[in-house]
């Protein structure tokens, strides 16, 4: 079978898969659809939240991400996962005592206050919207690469599936579809990698092959990786802070960390389970099931760019002829994520430091519609001057975009076909997953938090499951446009997510924990005081509605803290208004201090 | 009884806390501090074929992330017993 049929059967029978677990476990009531009943086993609820979680960007990016930060990659490593610590300590088990259905409900019924739980659903509509658009222009990425069809068909079949399970099936339905994506996305992520870090290092786990000697006898795949990228002019891929400031990274980790344990999509996954000990544990599983990718993707990383570096420039490391390339070099340069220009004229391609085009455009190429030059390669009109950069043995004449690494891995190191359709139906998995889970809490906190305790509180149950219903299907419709119409800003406003959820969020759910007198006044000031400083910081330097009022550079910025881990101040700065605020105020009533008492035990 | 029941409940908190507080400090020193803060001079040593902080910053901290949790989880339900504060097995 060739490649394009392979691809199509294996996603093909991934969606078949879906839609089946869509029909057998619909939903029929209001906690079905919001909290799936609460029936969800402890292990399932882990392997859903790790889906759930892992996005597109996890699937897709993040590999390619530290293949070209080295060290820095850590931040987003240890990051996205030290969230699950903070939330199986410290939310999870007393979210789940709450009992109830959304994370605006515990802040409006916790700090007894209408206000507090509508600037709560704000900011979960905010950052959810952001996070879903990054999805569908995931999903689009993958079906124009792999199954060649425009990018707006890919996001329809899309959008169609999870319109079916995520409407039908409510929380029911995504969980269980959850589970199933979960393990289409570990297998399709690993069998990739463990084929090659077998091929390198003759190791077959790369959690270890990370740290093994390369089979061709030329010592320890991370000293090649430093030697390797050093002579082509790079930074050393293992020394620390050649890209980022200890304090940057510090900071960029820490709200990272806690923007993961303030994102409402994750926190409703601990809604779901039957007990307050089962949230503890499933915690547990839920970060086994995402360090199984979160491991591998460091060794990828390394794995990747070695390959690419070793593929490119060749066995004398002095480059190959554009004609000699194998075939995956000129599919993603079709695709766009790649492009060549020969500086020196020699036919030949050759990867080292430096822009291989101009920084008017950010060092990515402008293509010349669809003409070809003399070897057949893609026209690229902004070429740089083709200096050589310090260090390097040549100029630098390629472009290789961060997303297409994970995905053109297999093809990079000749694995068989189908890997390679396997990863697309991983991708695929990943985005869908994140998806539908985004989808819901949005509809959720309209139909629940809004519509019913809000514009509507007498409306029957029936009635509040088709007002859910209608808002997922609403949803799903503007993630399907933003996908579409991906704005300009898309890229630049993930750090928005995780910086709002973790100056947001995250910290007056701990403190209606934690403390029994931090009252409304002060969660409301603190949730505003924090979303208003972070939104405006990031605004100033990244102008994501307007142009950025000053140049993003380190010399700019506050603390040397970049607009990505502003979110870290945020926080702070929120769990200091809100104390400041509450103590100047009267303290809340008895009956919301006895609620807070009666979270923090399990019985009862 | 009232009041035992309370005290009860506050003892059941403050163990609570302390196992939360223990935690964290593991939380903190093998992310922030061995992965970031003091990854230059862990960069030293060597353990397998990585560098010793390079491996905290991309490996090891996340295993001791999965460690804590289920010893935090495993710990709580013990405390939960010790309290007579855990939920009926039944559902």
């Amino acid at each position: 079978m060739d490649l394009q049929t392979l691809t199509y059967s294996v996603v093909g029978a991934s969606f078949v898969l879906y839609i089946g677990i869509a029909i057998w476990s619909k939903a029929n009531s209001t906690s079905e659809f919001y909290v799936a009943g609460k029936h969800v086993h402890p292990i399932a609820n882990g392997m859903a939240t790790a889906a759930d979680w892992m996005s597109a960007a996890s699937f897709i990016s993040m590999a390619g991400l530290i293949a070209f930060l080295g060290y820095e990659g850590s931040m987003y490593l240890m990051g996205w996962t030290g969230g699950y610590v903070l939330l199986a300590m410290l939310l999870a088990p007393y979210l789940r005592k709450f009992g109830k259905f959304t994370v605006p409900e515990f802040i409006g019924d916790r700090y007894y206050s209408q206000t507090a739980r509508i600037v709560a659903v704000i900011c979960l509509i905010f950052i959810s919207f952001t996070y879903v658009a990054g999805q569908m222009r995931g999903v689009g990425i993958v079906f124009s690469r792999f199954l060649e069809v425009p990018v707006n068909v890919g996001l329809f079949i899309g959008m169609g599936i999870v319109f079916i399970y995520a409407v039908l099936g409510g929380m029911r339905g995504i969980t269980y579809t959850q589970v199933a994506q979960f393990c289409v996305l570990i297998f399709a992520y690993t069998v990739p990698a463990v084929f090659i870090a077998f091929q390198l290092t003759g190791n077959p786990f790369p959690q270890l092959a990370l740290g093994s000697e390369m089979s061709d006898g030329s010592g320890l795949l991370l000293d090649k990786m430093d030697t390797v990228l050093v002579d082509l002019g790079f930074t050393s891929y293992t020394e620390p802070f050649n890209d980022k400031s200890m304090i940057d990274v510090f900071a960029i980790t820490t709200a990272l960390m806690v923007g993961t344990a303030g994102l409402p999509h994750v926190l409703v996954r601990f809604f779901t389970v039957p007990k307050v000990r089962d949230a503890r544990r499933s915690a547990g599983w839920a970060l086994v099931f995402i360090a199984i990718l979160y491991t591998t993707a460091p060794a990828v990383g390394v794995l990747a760019r070695m390959n690419l570096v070793n593929t490119v420039n060749g066995p004398e490391g002095v480059g190959t002829a554009y004609s000699e390339i194998p075939g995956w070099f000129q599919t993603w340069e079709n695709s766009g994520l790649l492009g060549w220009f020969d500086h020196n004229g020699d036919g030949k391609i050759q990867y080292a430091a430096g822009n291989a085009f101009s920084s008017d455009n950010k060092g990515k190429p402008l293509f010349v519609g669809d003409e070809r030059g003399q070897f057949g390669e893609r026209l690229i009109s902004n070429p740089s001057k083709g200096e050589i950069a310090t260090g390097a043995p040549f100029a630098n004449e390629i472009y290789v975009d961060r997303d297409m690494m994970v995905l053109a891995n297999p093809e990079i190191a000749g694995l068989p076909n189908w890997v390679i359709a396997l990863i697309a139906a991983g991708g695929v998995a990943a985005a869908l997953s994140t998806a539908a889970g985004l989808l819901l809490v949005i509809s959720a906190s309209i139909s629940h938090d809004l519509l019913k305790s809000t514009f509507a509180p007498n409306i029957s149950e029936k009635s509040e499951l088709m007002a859910g219903r209608i808002a997922a299907a609403v949803a799903i419709g503007i993630a399907g446009y933003l996908g579409m119409h991906p704005p300009a800003f898309v890229a630049q406003v993930v750090a928005f997510a995780f910086g709002l959820a973790a100056s947001s969020l995250f910290p007056v759910i701990l403190l209606g924990i934690f403390s029994k007198r931090i009252n409304k006044w002060g969660a409301i000031s603190g949730m505003c005081v924090g979303l208003v400083f972070t939104s405006a910081y990031i605004i100033y330097f990244k102008g994501v509605f307007i142009e950025p009022m000053a140049v993003n550079t380190a010399d700019n910025w506050l603390f040397g803290i970049s607009p990505e881990g502003i979110g870290a101040i945020g926080m702070l700065l929120n769990f200091a208004v809100a104390f400041v605020v509450s103590y100047l105020t009267p303290e809340p009533p008895k009956e919301i201090q006895d609620m807070v008492e009666s979270i923090r035990v399990p019985q009862g | 009884m009232k009041e035992d029941s309370t005290s009860f409940a506050k003892e059941y908190w403050q163990a609570n806390l302390r196992l939360i507080m223990g935690c964290l400090v593991v939380w903190f020193t093998v992310s922030f501090g061995f992965g970031i803060l003091l990854v230059e001079p862990l960069n030293q040593f060597q353990i397998g074929g990585y560098k010793l902080g390079f491996w905290f910053a991309q490996q090891g901290a996340i295993y001791t992330f999965v460690g804590l949790i289920f010893f935090y989880a495993h710990r709580m339900n013990k405390l939960d017993k010790k309290y007579g504060v855990a939920e009926e097995d039944d559902s």
